[in-house]
C-alpha cells in the first residue's frame, strides 16, 4: 500500500553505499530459522471485494533480520502490518490463514491487538515522531504500557540503544520535530525500543533518508540484531542484500480481469537468494530485468 | 485551502507568435472584471466600515460609565444603563460554555475516531448534525419554549436559555472540532498505536493535544454566535428591563442583544443612543473574542 | 552498545497475548461519547416533537386550506384570521431581495478570492468576511431601521412619499448583506475543490483570468455554488431579528418593498414575546408558524447538502 517507489533513490544509495552481500552483517552467527518467533501460513489479506496478498506461508527467525523485498504493489507492506495487527486500522481489511507469533495465532478472536503491539513494535516509512519533546516521545511507550522504573535511566537507554543519546542528551527536553530526518527516524526506533518489544517491524524505514542517514540506521540494524528480531520491508535490494540474514521476495500476480495479487516467490537466506536464486523471476529482480 | 495557487500562468499570451510576446498590454474587458470582482469584496468591508462608525457615532453620547453601572430603566432613560444584561450575558454564556463545549467536542470524536461511515446510523448523525447547523435559530427558541420551559418546566431561566443557546451552537462546536481533530495526521495515531496505546490513549494523550488550538478557536466562533444571538430567547423570556444581576440557574435574567432589541423599540431619541451603546459593547466583546480566535489559530498554526 | 537491560524478554512464547485485563474503561468512554454525538439526533427529535402537538391542536380548529390559502393574517386581533399567505409572502419576497444583493456579490468576491487574491491577501479579507457573519442580527437589524431606511427616504427620487419607516426593502438589503459571507466562503470552496488541470486547459488554449474563471471555474463549482445559494436562502428565511425590527409588525400581502410587513419568523418573534400561557391558541398559532418554517428550511438544507456531497464526490 505504501509502496511507492523513489526511482532515484537506489542508484543514489548504490553509489553512496558500495557494499556487497551481508557487508553489513559480519560477525553476526550464521542465519538460522531453528528458533522461529512468527510462523506465517496460508496468509491471504483483502481490502473489500480486492485480494491484495494471496496464500503467504513463511517463518520468522528469532533474531534475525529478515527483509522483504519485491516491485511496487507487490504487498509486502500489507504482510509486514499484519504482523502486529496495523492492518486491523484500515477499514475494510480482513486477514485469513494463521499468523502465529510463539505458537499463538495473532488473529484469533479473543487476541487482544494492544498486546500484540507491546510485544511487536513498529517503525514506519516517514520518520513521524509525536509534536513533543525528545524525552516525551520514548516515555510515551513506557508510560502507556504502565511500566515502572526509573524513567530517566530507560530514556538513556532506549537512545543509547538508537545511537542516538550522544547527539541528543543536552536538548532532551527540546521538540523532536527539531531534529534532522534521519534523527528522527532514529528517535522513532528508540520509542520503539523503549516499550521493550521482542520484534521491531520496520516498513521502509530510510526511504525518506539521504545516504549518509540511511547508513547509520543499517549500522543500527545491525546492532539491534543481537537483541531484536527485525523484520523489514525495503525497495532498496542492495540495503536488504547489505544487512539481511534472510530475504522473502515478493511479487503481484495479475490475474485475467487485470487486478494485482501480491504473492511470496522465494524466501531463503540472503546470501541463496542474492548469489543463485532458484526462481527466475527473483533472478530477473535481482539483476534489474524486472521491476 | 491552497489547491488555488498551483502554478498558474499569470497573462497568457493570447495570440500566435509573429506578435512580439513581451511587454504588457492593457486588456480592458480583464481589468473590468478585476475591479468589478474587487468592488464585491469592497461591498462587505465598506458596509461593516459605514456601520461601525455609525453605531460609534450614534453610541458616543451615552458611551460612558452610566452603562455598566446602572440597571435598565423606561422612565428615566437619561439614568438607564445595561448593567443587568451584561452580567445576564455573561452568566448565560458561561453555562452555554459549560454545557456545550464538552458535548461538541465529544461529539466530534466520537465521529471522527470511532464512527464507521459504513454503518447507517453513524451517516444519520453525520446529516443530522449538518442540517441542525442551518435551522433558524428561532427554531430552537421554539424547542426551548415548548420542550425545556414548559414540558420539562424549567421555567424561563439562565438554566432554558443556556440549554437552549447551547444546542443551537452545538454543531458549529461539533463541525470546527471535527476539523481541527481531522488536522492531525494519521501517521501520529499509527505510531502511537504502534507503540502499544490503546485507541483512547492515543486520543487523549496525542490527537486531542495536537487538536487543541484548532478546537478552541472553533469553540471561541461558537460561543461569540451565542452571544450576539437574541431571536431565540425572546421566546424564552429574556424579558427587557431586568432590574437585578442573576444569581443563579434559576434567575430571570436579560441579555444584551436582547436590552438592545428593547431598546430599539422605544421611540424616544435617548433610547436609540442607548441602543447604539450597548450595541458597541456587544460588538467589543465579539471584536475580542474575534481576535483571540485569529490569534489562537495564528499562533498555533501547523506544526507538521 | 546496547544496554543490556533493554534486552528482549528471554525464552519464547512469554506471556500470553490474550488479553489481560478487559478493558471496561475503552469501552465506557466510546459509550459516552456516541451520548454526546446523540445529543444532536436527541435535538431534531426534540424539535419535532415540541412542534407536532401544538400544531396538531392547532389544525383543529383552523383547516390547512385555510392557513394555507388564506390571505388574511390578524392571529393576534380579536377577530383572528390565519391565512399564512401575507407571511409567507414577505418572507419569500425579502429573501428574493436579500438573494439579489448576495448572490452577486457573495460570487464576485468568492471569484476574486479563489481566482485572482494571492495567500496574503487572502489571510487579510477573509477574517474580515468572518467579522462581518459575526456580527450580531440585532445589530443588523438596527442599521436597517435607523441608517438604511433614513438614507433610502432621503434620497428617493421620484414622486411618492418613499419607503414606510418599516419596510421590506431595508430589511432585505441589510439582509443581504448579512449573507454574504455565507455564499461567498461555501462558493470559494468549491472553486477552491476544483483541480487545477481544469484551468491550465484552458489557459493552454490562451485564455485569459476573466474567461478561464467564469467559463471554466464556476461552471465546474457550479453545484456547489447552488448549495452556498440555497443554504443562503434558508438562512434568510430564517433570519428574525432583522425583519423583527425593519420590516414591521402588519402582515400585508403585497409585492411592493416600499411597505411595511411582516414575516413568519417575525410573527412568532411577536407573538412569543413575554409569558404567553400554553392554553391559548395564540401559542399554538406560534407553533403552528413555526412548524412551516422548519419543514421549509428543513428542505433547502436537504437540498444544499445534498449539492456539496455531488461536488464532493467529483472532485475530492
Amino acid at each position: 500500500m505504501t509502496d511507492d517507489a523513489i526511482p532515484a533513490q537506489n542508484t543514489d544509495d548504490a553509489h553512496a553505499l558500495p557494499l556487497a552481500v551481508g557487508d553489513r552483517r559480519r560477525g553476526r552467527p550464521e542465519p538460522s530459522l531453528n528458533d522461529p518467533v512468527f510462523h506465517i501460513s496460508d496468509l491471504d489479506v483483502w481490502y473489500g471485494d480486492h485480494q491484495a496478498v494471496r496464500d503467504v506461508t513463511m517463518l520468522i527467525g528469532r533474531r534475525q533480520i529478515t527483509a522483504m523485498i519485491g516491485p511496487s504493489g507487490c504487498g509486502k507492506s500489507t504482510v509486514i502490518r499484519c504482523f502486529n495487527r496495523m492492518n486491523d486500522l484500515i477499514p475494510g481489511a480482513r486477514v485469513t490463514g494463521k499468523v502465529a507469533y510463539h505458537g499463538e495465532n495473532l488473529y484469533d478472536a479473543d487476541v487482544d491487538p494492544i498486546e500484540v503491539r507491546q510485544r511487536i513494535g513498529m517503525v514506519f516509512q516517514k520518520p513521524n515522531p509525536f509534536p513533543k519533546s525528545i524525552y516525551d516521545n520514548i516515555a510515551y511507550g513506557p508510560r502507556v504500557n504502565g511500566m515502572k522504573g526509573n524513567m530517566d535511566d530507560l530514556v538513556e537507554e532506549a537512545l543509547t540503544g538508537a545511537a542516538l543519546w550522544d547527539e541528543v542528551k543536552d536538548k532532551l527536553k527540546h521538540s523532536a520535530l527539531a531534529l534532522s530526518g534521519g534523527q528522527q527516524q532514529r528517535l522513532c526506533i528508540a520509542r520503539a525500543i523503549a516499550v521493550r518489544p521482542e520484534v521491531i517491524l520496520m516498513d521502509e524505514p530510510c526511504s525518506a533518508l539521504d545516504p549518509i542517514a540511511t547508513a547509520r540506521i543499517e549500522d543500527l540494524m545491525a546492532e539491534l540484531a543481537a537483541d531484536f528480531t527485525i523484520v523489514i520491508v525495503t525497495h532498496n535490494m542492495q540495503q536488504a542484500a547489505r544487512i539481511s540474514d534472510y530475504t522473502a521476495f515478493f511479487t503481484a500476480d495479475v490475474d485475467d480481469k487485470g487486478v494485482r495479487h501480491g504473492r511470496l516467490v522465494e524466501y531463503d537466506t540472503t546470501v541463496k537468494i542474492f548469489e543463485n536464486p532458484a526462481d527466475q523471476r527473483t533472478e530477473d529482480y535481482i539483476t534489474g530485468r524486472f521491476g | 485551502m491552497t489547491a488555488g495557487t498551483g502554478i498558474r500562468v499569470s497573462e497568457p499570451p493570447s495570440h500566435p507568435a509573429p506578435r512580439k510576446l513581451a511587454g504588457p498590454r492593457f486588456r480592458p474587458g480583464e481589468s473590468a472584471f478585476r475591479l468589478l470582482l474587487l468592488c464585491c469584496l469592497a461591498v462587505g468591508i465598506i458596509f461593516l466600515g459605514v456601520l461601525i462608525t455609525y453605531v460609534l457615532v450614534e453610541a458616543w453620547p451615552r458611551l460612558d460609565s452610566r452603562l455598566w453601572e446602572n440597571f435598565p430603566s423606561i422612565r428615566r432613560p437619561e439614568r438607564a444603563g445595561a448593567q443587568s444584561a451584561i452580567f445576564g450575558t455573561i452568566w448565560v454564556i458561561a453555562f452555554t460554555a459549560l454545557f456545550c463545549l464538552p458535548t461538541g467536542i465529544m461529539a466530534a470524536i466520537y465521529l471522527e475516531e470511532y464512527a464507521d461511515q459504513n454503518r447507517w446510523y453513524n451517516r444519520m448523525i453525520e446529516l443530522n448534525i449538518q442540517n441542525l447547523a442551518a435551522v433558524p435559530s428561532i427554531i430552537y427558541g421554539i424547542l426551548g419554549l415548548g420542550l425545556l420551559a414548559r414540558e420539562l418546566s424549567l421555567g424561563t431561566t439562565v438554566l432554558t436559555a443556556s440549554l437552549t443557546l447551547s444546542l443551537l451552537v452545538l454543531p458549529v462546536v461539533i463541525i470546527a472540532s471535527r476539523e481541527a481533530i481531522r488536522a492531525v495526521p494519521q501517521s501520529i495515531r499509527q505510531a502511537s498505536l504502534a507503540l502499544g496505546a490503546t485507541q483512547w490513549q492515543t486520543i487523549w494523550r496525542q490527537v486531542l493535544p495536537a487538536a487543541v488550538p484548532g478546537i478552541a478557536t472553533g469553540s471561541i466562533l461558537a460561543l461569540s454566535r451565542a452571544i450576539g444571538e437574541a431571536a431565540p430567547l425572546l421566546l424564552l423570556g429574556a424579558v427587557t428591563y431586568v432590574a437585578f444581576n442573576p444569581e443563579g440557574l434559576e434567575s430571570a435574567y436579560t441579555v444584551l442583544p436582547i436590552q438592545i432589541f428593547g431598546w430599539i423599540s422605544q421611540s424616544r431619541e435617548e433610547f436609540h443612543h442607548l441602543a447604539a451603546a450597548g450595541i458597541v459593547i456587544l460588538l467589543a466583546i465579539l471584536l475580542l473574542m474575534n481576535a483571540a480566535a485569529i490569534w489562537l489559530r495564528n499562533r498555533f498554526s501547523k506544526r507538521w | 552498545m546496547t544496554s543490556p537491560t533493554l534486552k528482549a524478554p528471554a525464552g519464547a512464547g512469554p506471556r500470553s497475548l490474550r488479553r489481560a485485563k478487559p478493558r471496561y474503561g475503552e469501552r465506557v468512554i466510546q459509550g459516552l461519547l456516541l451520548v454526546a454525538a446523540l445529543v444532536s439526533v436527541a435535538t431534531t427529535v426534540g424539535i419535532v416533537v415540541s412542534l407536532i402537538p401544538p400544531t396538531v391542536d392547532f389544525f383543529e380548529r383552523v383547516s390547512v386550506a385555510e392557513f394555507l390559502g388564506g390571505t388574511e393574517w390578524t392571529a393576534l386581533f380579536s377577530t383572528p384570521e390565519y391565512g399564512v399567505l401575507p407571511l409567507l409572502g414577505a418572507t419569500m419576497l425579502i429573501t428574493v431581495i436579500a438573494l439579489a444583493v448576495a448572490v452577486p456579490v457573495g460570487l464576485g468576491a468568492a471569484i476574486y478570492l479563489s481566482e485572482y487574491a494571492d495567500r496574503r491577501v487572502r489571510a487579510a479579507l477573509k477574517p474580515a468576511l468572518e467579522v462581518l457573519a459575526g456580527v450580531p442580527t440585532v445589530v443588523y437589524g438596527f442599521f436597517a431601521l435607523s441608517f438604511v431606511t433614513p438614507r433610502l427616504r432621503e434620497w428617493w427620487p421620484g414622486g411618492g412619499t418613499g419607503p414606510d419607516f418599516q419596510n421590506a426593502l431595508s430589511a432585505g438589503l441589510v439582509m443581504g448583506v448579512m449573507i454574504i459571507p455565507t455564499i461567498a466562503s461555501l462558493s470559494e470552496d468549491a472553486m477552491a475543490a476544483v483541480p487545477d488541470s481544469l484551468r491550465d486547459g484552458a489557459y493552454a488554449l490562451g485564455s485569459g483570468k476573466r474567461i478561464v474563471s467564469v467559463r471554466v471555474v464556476v461552471p465546474a463549482a457550479l453545484s456547489g455554488i447552488v448549495a452556498a445559494c440555497v443554504l443562503g436562502i434558508s438562512r434568510a428565511i430564517g433570519e428574525t431579528m432583522i425583519v423583527a425590527i425593519a420590516s414591521g409588525l402588519t402582515a400585508t400581502l403585497t409585492v411592493n418593498p416600499l411597505e411595511a410587513m411582516q414575516t413568519m419568523t417575525g410573527f412568532i418573534a411577536q407573538a412569543g414575546q413575554g409569558d404567553v400561557p400554553v392554553q391559548s391558541f395564540e401559542y399554538k398559532t406560534i407553533f403552528a408558524v413555526g412548524a412551516l418554517l422548519f419543514v421549509i428550511t428543513f428542505v433547502m438544507n436537504v437540498i444544499s447538502i445534498r449539492l456539496v456531497r455531488k461536488y464532493r464526490e467529483v472532485y475530492e
